[in-house]
């Protein structure tokens, strides 16, 4: 597609609307007397975000937690997608590009927002200025300078320290974006090999796999949310 | 393959702008009312609790009161107990006093009574032995010359 990557951005942005939409009628009707069934799934979910976020990160939590959630929901959703059948909506969408007078055969979409390096890209950059923002909130501006330049060998060998600092600063948010990434975008094409297969031998591989990927699902979307909590205290938090 | 820098602005746009969405009109109302759950649970055990505690010291409480009345009632029991078997004893003692006192005046009466039936009896017998004597005899006799014979008489009866 264009380089815009409308199809990322759409999805992932609809996905995000449904997770907000759930969770803010959640909020509206959230009562302290007896929960019903949705607040009881939203409080969960609030209350293990709030306890992960709790354990690492000592401060005020009024931003973090928040972020937290919505990282760990939209990245779930994100990831969801690639349990739908992986041609179903391509098809769908090369008859619609069809219909609009356009050639079918240059109909591109990519239904798994994870599996697309712009999105874990996006996440994972927003990330890596918070990053800086914390660090400038707990230590101060000059506290992270001076630690940036002297922290793991002292002041006297400040370019090695600058060059390994740079180095760590970096490798956050590349292994962020790139684990995800990684992680879905494999699957996304174990899923398309799976479906190149007669479809009498999809069956047993297809279902092991989905299977399987309500694993990745969860475990990506906790790891996402889990590592950027623990940049964002080591960040904020003195050595 | 490859990222592309406006799709990924454009995400972190969507992306601060849904942080900013649930931080303001997501989180603080779930967890205010999980708070607020929390604290009515919290009250509520604590009421419990202050609940059982005075229920504990009701009770016993009211274990002290009934053993305290219990004594007290031993000890009304034993000092009405006492005071009957004294005031039996002295009903007894006032009682044996006067039968006494009645036995010894009905003695008294009857030994007096005795005394002057006798004396009585023996001024009679003088007087019969007197007349008796002056009828044998026939005669007038001086009562005086004989009295003591008739006195002697008399006291032997």
């Amino acid at each position: 597609m264009s380089a815009w990557h409308i199809d990322t951005l759409i999805i992932s942005t609809l996905l995000g609307l449904a997770f907000l939409t759930l969770f803010r009628i959640a909020a509206v009707r959230a009562t302290e007397g007896v929960p019903g069934k949705l607040q009881n799934f939203v409080e969960i979910l609030v209350e293990f975000v709030d306890n992960s976020v709790k354990d690492s990160f000592h401060g005020n939590r009024a931003f973090i937690a928040p972020l937290a959630l919505t990282i760990f929901c939209w990245v779930f959703l994100w990831n969801c997608m690639d349990l739908l059948p992986v041609d179903g909506i391509p098809l769908l969408w090369a008859q619609i590009y069809g219909a609009m007078g356009h050639d079918p055969a240059h109909a591109y979409i990519r239904v798994v927002p994870s599996a697309d390096m712009s999105a874990t890209f996006a996440l994972s950059i927003s990330v890596f200025i918070l990053i800086f923002v914390y660090s400038f909130k707990g230590k101060g501006v000059k506290g992270f300078t001076v630690e940036f330049l002297t922290h793991p060998f002292g002041a006297k060998l400040l370019p090695a320290n600058v060059i390994l600092n740079t180095v760590e600063y970096l490798a956050k948010p590349m292994s962020l974006a790139l684990r995800l990434f990684g992680n879905l975008y494999a699957g996304e094409l174990i899923f398309i090999l799976i479906a190149l297969l007669p479809w009498w031998a999809q069956i047993i591989p297809g279902l092991g796999w989905a299977i399987f990927h309500i694993l990745v699902v969860t475990l990506q979307s906790f790891i996402f949310m889990t590592l950027t909590i623990v940049y964002l205290s080591m960040a904020y938090e003195h050595h | 393959m490859q990222a592309s820098i406006p799709s990924i602005v454009g995400q972190m746009i969507v992306f601060i702008a849904f942080v900013l969405f649930t931080m303001k009109f997501v989180w603080p109302p779930i967890t205010a009312a999980m708070e607020a759950r929390r604290q009515r649970i919290a009250d509520g055990l604590a009421a419990a609790e202050r609940g059982a505690k005075a229920l504990q010291d009701a009770s016993s409480k009211s274990d002290q009161a009934l053993a305290e009345a219990r004594t007290q009632a031993q000890d009304i029991l034993s000092a009405a107990n006492k005071q009957a078997s004294q005031i039996v004893e002295q009903a007894k003692g006032t009682a044996q006093q006067e039968a006494d006192r009645i036995v010894a005046k009905a003695q008294d009466d009857v030994g007096r009574e005795v005394a002057r039936a006798r004396e009585e009896l023996r001024k009679q017998v003088g007087e019969l032995a007197v007349i008796g004597a002056s009828k044998i005899l026939k005669r007038e006799i001086d009562a005086k010359a004989h009295a003591d014979v008739l006195s002697d008489l008399a006291a032997r009866v």
